[in-house]
């Protein structure tokens, strides 16, 4: 009853505080939508060229814009002190990094997901890659997120870890990148891409379980000193 | 004589927290060695030393958030790594960094803070932190002294058995002070346990932990043992 109550009261302190300073939510948009505006104009208008490359640009752009926006998930509550107070609540830290984790998700994954189709007509992506393109990220940017609470937990007491989060968590991304644009890129052939969604659900629901124990682990670390 | 009782009492009664025989080094200086302590309901211990001498150490090693001590923490009794959960469900703690967000009013604040408080009881605790008038204001256009004090509200919150408050005066006016040593006071005498660390002198019987007082007679009996190890 009253872990419901204390996560909640997280939960709607981060939508608050979100919505105070909701310019910076649209940093991950900007940077999504800057990727995918100057590929065009660098390499060529030619739509055949460019639906051919659609695919994995979007999807390298949405998992930089994700990685740029992981920085900020602990940080301030590091900073002033919340941190301390969460991991000081009776309840399990990683329920509230399971709190954390689906806001940034909400913020950053959900609104990438959304916009995906609008780069997609820019960059002139074939029709049947866009069914394959929203379901991939609907299921492989909560991962991202997860993946994401991981280095932001372990970075998140350095001063400069600014290069050190995205090398540790790059090559678990790895999977997702390859997974997501070939199941575009099947979709865009006329082949079936359940196989690869598939794969991307089942990446989800182990990271669903195994992330948010290894990331209150890492605050708990970070926190320690 | 009834002191000598009511100790007597206090004795009898499992104590609610305890330590035995805590080590802890940093950078290769003993910050304390052998430190036991016996903490009762009703007690204010205050944690005294000079800068650097170990006393955010030691909270945080109460606090279970740094690990890297040697010998052995009791709550109510209990080992602490059995009684964590019953430990942080009767902590209050407020450290250097109170958790205030500055973009949020003191009354959103305390919403995060203390879930199970209405509106109300946080009106209340507010005004008597002397916040009246405030509650609407984003803790950006707070002072510093403000800012603590809406943490500080917390003490009047929570029902909370132990407060563990480190530095708590700082950066807090004299009416503050005065009236942040009587809630203090009145915690302890309501049966609850009150850990802080100040150089302010309190106006009660205080128990008082001195540290920096070990780092001298501890180079003696450890430094053989440590010499033995490697």
């Amino acid at each position: 009853m009253f872990a419901s109550s204390s996560l909640m009261a997280l939960f709607k302190r981060d939508l608050l505080i979100a919505f105070r300073n909701r310019g910076e939510l649209l940093n991950p948009l900007m940077f999504f939508l800057m990727v995918a505006s100057l590929f065009p104009l660098a390499v060529t208008p030619d739509p055949k060229f460019l639906g051919l490359i659609a695919p994995g640009i979007i999807w390298v752009g949405a998992l930089l814009a994700t990685l740029l926006s992981l920085d900020l998930m602990f940080k301030s509550d590091y900073d002033d002190g919340s941190l301390e107070q969460i991991i000081l609540q009776p309840q399990p830290t990683l329920l509230f990094v399971l709190v954390k984790t689906l806001l940034h998700w909400l913020m950053a994954g959900l609104p990438l997901t959304l916009m995906a189709p609008l780069l997609g007509v820019m960059l002139a992506l074939p029709e049947g890659g866009y069914v394959p393109l929203v379901l991939s990220l609907l299921l492989g940017t909560p991962t991202l997120s997860l993946l994401g609470s991981i280095g932001a937990g372990l970075t998140v007491g350095l001063k400069k870890g600014g290069m050190l989060m995205p090398l540790l968590i790059l090559p678990l991304y790895i999977p997702v990148l390859i997974f997501a644009a070939s199941s575009v890129q099947a979709g865009i052939d006329g082949n079936t891409y359940t196989g690869h969604l598939a794969f991307l659900g089942a990446y989800l629901a182990l990271m669903l379980v195994l992330a948010p124990v290894a990331s209150a682990a890492a605050l708990k670390i970070s926190i320690a000193r | 004589m009834s002191h000598l009782d009511k100790q007597k009492a206090d004795n009898a009664l499992p104590s609610l927290l305890s330590g035995q025989d805590l080590y802890c080094e940093r950078d290769d200086r003993v910050l304390f060695d052998g430190l036991s302590f016996d903490w009762h309901k009703g007690q204010i211990v205050r944690i005294s030393g000079a800068n650097g001498s170990g006393k955010s150490t030691l909270i945080r090693i109460l606090l279970g958030l740094s690990a890297s001590y040697e010998g052995q923490l009791f709550f109510s009794g209990r080992p602490m790594k059995h009684a964590t959960y019953d430990f942080r469900n009767a902590l209050l703690y407020l450290g250097h960094q109170v958790g205030i967000k500055t973009s949020l009013s003191p009354e959103e604040n305390l919403n995060w803070l203390c879930p199970q408080a209405n509106r109300s009881e946080v009106y209340q605790a507010l005004e008597k932190v002397g916040l009246k008038g405030f509650e609407d204001v984003l803790a950006s256009g707070l002072s510093a002294g403000q800012q603590r004090r809406v943490a500080l509200a917390r003490l009047y919150l929570e029902d909370k058995t132990i407060w563990i408050l480190d530095e708590p005066f700082t950066a807090i006016d004299k009416d503050g002070v005065a009236q942040l040593e009587q809630r203090i006071i009145e915690h302890a005498q309501a049966g609850g346990l009150v850990i802080l660390t100040t150089h302010h002198q309190l106006a009660v019987d205080v128990e008082e932990v001195a540290l920096g007082e070990f780092t001298s007679s501890v180079h003696a009996t450890k430094h053989h043992e440590t010499g033995e190890a490697q």
